[in-house]
Order: structure tokens, then C-alpha cells, then sequence
């Protein structure tokens, strides 16, 4: 139940900084750019709690370098293989796919693994970023068990560069305790926005999501590059900019918390805060927006591929995949592991929306990536 | 063996001569080249020479005015917390507790700026002060993710490199300067405006350049407390270089910053200056 009035304990920030060490928080890519990393690094091998396991260097290394989303994985599961390996993982979290794009275009993202979503990876592959997947090195891959929209833009030109991971919607969360009515079109989510949740909305700070959903309020194509849609869609987004609480892809804590209302969301997390609190409710708006797929790929130049290709292999497998499943609340789009998931899971109305409402998401263009339009409007949106 | 007067000069500034050029005029320079660039088709950087980029700086506006804003008012903050402090330490304080009350003001660097800031989320969050205040009937507040949580953050990450510099300049105080101004008729407040404060002077210069500087290029605090919506140019930077990729652009906006500092810091340069000469001018020194 939540709260409102409880301050933090002291229990619970320990928590939450576990989770921050976890990689379950907020963006860190300032980590990196500050070197408050190795601070957090020096301090966390300070602190007895928050030390890693050892790790015993075997044949594949002492260490994998994971880039993910914000709570998308079962931390029990990195703690196994690192038992299992001896390599233990390291875990690097991002907020958008531009965000891992500009790091692997830097260089020296150190990177073994990373999760791209589907309309990604082509421009992965043209840019010579990611290499094609050895499968001998994946044996619990089954092609077989997957269906073709959520696998197909692994493969580029006919070789294979990425492995499904999960798929799921972006749609939006809400505290029902606080909305006179329940949300259903991206229509209302902008309009209660500027009126009685003024103050209390968070959209994500990832072009595709905030933009497309803007475009959507018009009834224009999520991935919509068309000038003056975009306009349109800026001006809505400079309208809001002063009742959002928050630009942020770590929309869990505001939420949690009580200072935010209402979110951009993606299925997994909108499952996770109503697991953990019923009043927050989650749907996709019914004009449409994103429907996505995400996979595992390996970066060009990956300094522990043969860590990279085991950890792969173990996410994959349908046993600890299931269990991430369980922990994560995204859907998974691997049959051999839909099988072993209670049935309840499979009917929920968060991770498998009502047809209608499917048939109207997107998926993302890749075209949208790289889009100066975009990716400037964005930015102006952000500093404006 | 004697070495010649030459060779000494280069053994004592080669090591950070060869530092500042590899580390800091070399990449400045990379930097300046990229500014007159353009941003390439998948991002990233394409050679060009266009002025394209800084005519488009007006788009940032808004990260300037933050900027420009919130880093003199956190300097002043902290100076106006400091100042008293310091002279506590400095003055009024036994000497035998000074020790521990200086090592008191460094106790929060032990820990990341990261963690402390974090913890600024959960008290200036619904949850934390705002609650409080409800309590008392003092209204509802919201005080994360606006200009005064960065502002909070900015002065609490900070206040210890303004305690310590003017801590300095008040502890070196000759003691009789102000006995010899009680004795010709001087009141306590006339003392510290004539003979204490223009002699800490120093140490506020430097509390307050060193504090300035180091938030004209602040990201973290912003990013943490400012929710993505009270941005300062080091988020509108890193938002180019990380988010957009339009190194050209962002390229521009550090030229930019680093001459807006430049000439903020020369003006501020000037100010002592002339008002170390009117110090002396009224024989204060």
C-alpha cells in the first residue's frame, strides 16, 4: 500500500541504493562522465553489504559488461552465473537507445553485451557496431520458438546479429487513488496533464517514446518524421513542459513515492508498480503508440566475448529466463518459456493487451534513430 | 653537476607543460575544429566549415539563463552560509574543538556527492519536508525537480570549498589590528567592516571563484534534483554529445561556455581588483 505521508527509513534507502547499485536507477551515464563511478566503486568495496562476490577468473574471465534498461533483470540470476562462471556482471544502465548509440559511436563503451530494441539494429549493422551472432556459441536459442514480429529484426541481410530478449508496450501509468477517471487515449494523458495533474507527470527522456506519444495526441504516426507533424508535436511538447514533474526513463521511485501521478510506461514497470502498489494502474492509449521488441546483441571489439556469448546463453535459457520474467513482468515472446509461466501471467491484461488495442501500436522505425529532426527537438524540448 | 639556469626551467615546467598540452589544449583545440563542424547523417561529427552552429546557440537559451543564474546565486548562498561559519571557526571557537569542528566540515566529502544528492531527492520529495510543513500548516509545497531543490543541492555539495579559503584569510587575522581599532573608539561592528572583512577578502575571492567555476559547468546536481527540467548548459552538453549526437553543436556550446566563463571570470577579476585598490587607497593594508 502507499503511503504518502512515511518518510524514508532508513532500511528502505539502503534499499534503494541497492538498487541504485544494482543498476536499477536513474540514468548513469553520468557515472562515466564525472568518474563518480569509480567513486561509487571505492565505497561500495568500502561497505561490507554492498561488496560483490569474489570472483574466481575461470577460462571465460572474471567479468561481463552488461548494458540494459532500468529494471530488467533479476539481479538473483547475475548472482548464479557469476557462481556458476566465475564471471560476474557488471551492469550499466541506460535510458533510451540514442544514449547506447552515442556510446558505442564514441568507443570504448567496454561494453560485452547490450540491449537494443528492434528498430535499431539496422543502423547497428550499417555502422559496423555489432557483430553477427555465432549460434554454435548459443545453444538455448531455438529460432523455432519464436514469433516471427518479435524476432525478425534480429536478423539483418540474412545473417543473424541479435537474440530476442523480451517485447512489450509503452503505454501509461497512473495513480487511480488521485485521476477522476481511468486513462485510456494519450489524448487524456496530456490533457489531465495541463489541468488536475499539473505538476505530477513524467515523460520518459527518450526521443521515440516522448515524441511519438506527443504525435499520437494529433492521431499522427508514432514514428512520424513529417516537419510539420513534428511541429505540431513540439508545440504540445513546450505547452507541457511546465506541469511535467519530471523528464526521466526512471519513472519507478516518483512514482513509488507519491510525488509523481502519472508516467510514460513501459509494460513491465507499469506490472512491477502494480504489483507492488494496486492503485497505480497501467494502459495503452487507445490511438496507438509503440509496441516493441527488445534483443541481446554483442558489440564490435567486445573485450570478454567469450563471457558475453555464456551470459547470452544463460539469460536465454528457458528455466532463468522465466525467472527473470517473474522478477521483471515483461513479456516474453519464447514459447518454451510462455509454457512455463503461471497462466495467470500469460492472461494479464498489463503484459498481453486486448487485441484492439495491440493492433493499433507501432513498431518503432529505424529511421527515427537517426533523425536530426528528432533528435533536435528533442533536445530543444529538454532545454527549453 | 651544475645544471644551467635553461635546463632547470624545463625540468620544473616540462611535466605540466607536456599535462596541460596533451590533456587540455590539444583536446580544446579538437573542440574548437568540431565547432565549425557538422552533425553527421547518423550522428556523430562530419568535417564542414559553417558558423551553422553557434548561430543556432539561441535554441539553448533557456540552459544559459540557468546557468547564468543559478551558479552566481549558489555562490553567494554558500558565501553568505560560509562567511559565518568561518568566522566562528576562525574567531570564536576554543582552540582545543577547532580541529574537530574543521574535520566536521569535510566529514561529507567522505561520501560520493552522488549518494548525498540522492538522499536530497527523498527530503525535498513529497515525503520528506514538504510533509513536514504540511504538518505544521504551513501549505503544500513541492519542492523537488525545481530551481530552488538545484539551488539546495548546489549550496549544500559546495559549502565546504567556500568555508575553507575564507576560514584561511580570517585565521591568519592579526588579533592586535583589532584591539588597536577598539582602542581608538572603533564599535565591534565598525572593527569587522573596516579591519576584518577587507582583510578576509582574499580568502572570499577565492572561496567564491573556486565555487563559480566549478558550477558554471555543474551536470549532476541539475540532473538529480532538477528532474530534467532545470537544466544547466552541462546537461544541454551532455544531452548533445550522449542523447542527440550532434557533436558539432555541442562543440559550439562548450566554445561558448568556456568564453562565457572566461569573460565572467576576467570582469570578476577586475572588480577585486579595483577594490583592492581602493582598500589600499584608504590605508586599511
Amino acid at each position: 500500500m502507499q503511503d504518502d505521508k512515511a518518510p524514508i527509513t532508513r532500511q528502505k534507502f539502503i534499499e534503494e541504493l541497492l538498487r541504485y547499485r544494482k543498476g536499477s536507477v536513474t540514468r548513469r551515464h553520468f557515472l562515466g562522465v564525472t568518474g563518480l563511478g569509480t567513486a561509487m566503486a571505492v565505497m561500495g568495496g568500502a561497505m561490507p553489504l554492498l561488496s560483490p562476490r569474489r570472483a574466481f577468473a575461470q577460462d571465460i574471465g572474471g567479468e561481463v559488461v552488461l548494458a540494459t534498461w532500468p529494471n530488467y533483470h533479476d539481479p538473483a540470476n547475475f548472482d548464479a552465473f557469476a557462481a556458476e562462471t566465475g564471471a560476474a556482471v557488471q551492469v550499466n544502465v541506460f535510458g533510451s537507445n540514442e544514449e547506447m548509440l552515442a556510446k558505442l559511436q564514441a568507443g570504448g563503451s567496454g561494453w560485452d553485451v547490450f540491449v537494443p530494441t528492434n528498430y535499431t539494429i539496422t543502423t547497428y549493422v550499417d555502422a559496423d557496431l555489432i557483430e553477427p551472432l555465432d549460434l554454435s556459441k548459443l545453444p538455448n536459442y531455438d529460432a523455432a520458438a519464436f514469433e516471427a514480429r518479435f524476432a525478425d529484426a534480429g536478423t539483418v541481410g540474412g545473417k543473424l546479429y541479435a537474440v530476442p530478449k523480451n517485447w512489450g508496450t509503452t503505454g501509461m501509468a497512473w495513480d487511480s487513488s488521485k485521476a477522476k477517471a481511468p486513462f485510456t487515449s494519450w489524448k487524456e494523458f496530456f490533457d489531465v496533464t495541463m489541468t488536475d495533474f499539473s505538476g505530477r507527470t513524467m515523460v520518459h527522456d527518450y526521443q521515440l517514446t516522448t515524441i511519438g506519444n506527443a504525435l499520437k495526441y494529433f492521431g499522427y504516426s508514432f514514428n512520424s518524421i513529417d516537419a510539420k507533424e513534428l511541429a505540431d508535436a513540439e508545440k504540445l511538447l513546450i505547452d507541457v513542459k511546465p506541469h511535467l514533474f519530471a523528464i526521466t526513463s526512471d519513472y519507478q521511485p516518483a512514482m513509488r513515492n507519491g510525488d509523481a501521478w502519472l508516467t510514460m510506461c513501459w509494460t513491465g514497470e507499469g506490472k512491477q508498480l502494480n504489483r507492488d502498489i494496486p492503485e497505480i494502474q497501467f494502459a495503452v492509449g487507445k490511438e496507438g503508440g509503440e509496441i516493441w521488441s527488445d534483443y541481446y546483441a554483442i558489440p564490435k571489439n567486445a573485450p570478454h566475448r567469450d563471457a558475453a556469448y555464456a551470459l547470452i546463453n544463460y539469460l536465454i535459457d528457458p528455466q532463468v529466463n522465466a525467472k527473470e520474467a517473474l522478477a521483471h513482468g515483461f513479456p516474453v515472446a519464447d514459447s518454451r518459456v510462455n509454457a512455463l509461466l503461471p497462466p495467470e501471467l500469460l492472461a494479464d491484461p498489463i503484459l498481453h493487451p486486448a487485441a484492439e488495442l495491440l493492433n493499433a501500436l507501432e513498431f518503432g522505425a529505424a529511421v527515427t534513430l537517426t533523425d536530426p529532426n528528432r533528435a533536435e527537438l528533442m533536445a530543444r524540448f529538454k532545454s527549453a | 653537476m651544475a645544471i644551467s639556469r635553461h635546463k632547470a626551467r624545463l625540468l620544473l615546467l616540462g611535466p605540466a607543460g607536456l599535462w596541460y598540452a596533451a590533456l587540455l589544449v590539444l583536446p580544446l583545440a579538437v573542440v574548437l575544429v568540431y565547432s565549425f563542424g557538422e552533425r553527421a547523417a547518423a550522428g556523430g561529427y562530419a568535417p564542414a566549415f559553417t558558423l551553422a552552429q553557434y548561430a543556432n546557440l539561441g535554441s539553448r537559451w533557456a540552459a544559459f539563463k540557468n546557468t547564468l543564474v543559478l551558479a552566481p546565486a549558489g555562490t553567494l548562498a554558500a558565501l553568505l552560509i560560509a562567511y559565518p561559519l568561518a568566522y566562528f571557526l576562525a574567531v570564536r571557537v576554543n582552540p582545543k574543538w577547532r580541529t574537530a569542528l574543521l574535520v566536521l566540515v569535510i566529514v561529507p566529502f567522505w561520501t560520493s556527492i552522488l549518494i548525498r544528492s540522492y538522499a536530497w531527492i527523498y527530503l525535498l520529495g513529497g515525503r520528506g519536508i514538504p510533509t513536514l510543513l504540511a504538518d505544521l500548516g504551513l501549505g503544500d509545497w513541492r519542492l523537488i525537480n525545481t530551481p530552488f531543490a538545484v539551488l539546495v543541492g548546489i549550496v549544500y555539495g559546495y559549502l565546504p570549498l567556500m568555508v575553507f579559503p575564507v576560514y584561511v584569510s580570517l585565521e591568519k587575522l592579526d588579533k592586535r589590528l583589532l584591539e588597536a581599532a577598539a582602542d581608538l573608539g572603533a564599535p565591534p561592528w565598525r572593527s569587522f567592516l573596516q579591519v576584518t572583512l577587507p582583510l578576509s577578502l582574499p580568502g572570499v575571492a577565492t572561496g567564491s571563484m573556486l565555487v563559480f567555476i566549478l558550477l558554471m559547468g555543474e551536470y549532476l546536481i541539475p540532473q538529480m534534483l532538477g528532474g530534467g527540467k532545470v537544466f544547466f548548459v552541462g546537461n544541454a552538453l551532455v544531452d548533445l554529445f550522449l542523447q542527440s549526437r550532434n557533436w558539432a553543436f555541442g562543440s559550439a556550446m562548450s566554445v561558448t561556455l568556456v568564453a562565457t566563463m572566461l569573460v565572467v571570470v576576467t570582469l570578476y577579476m577586475r572588480f577585486l581588483k579595483r577594490i583592492g585598490a581602493a582598500r589600499d587607497d584608504i590605508g586599511v593594508m
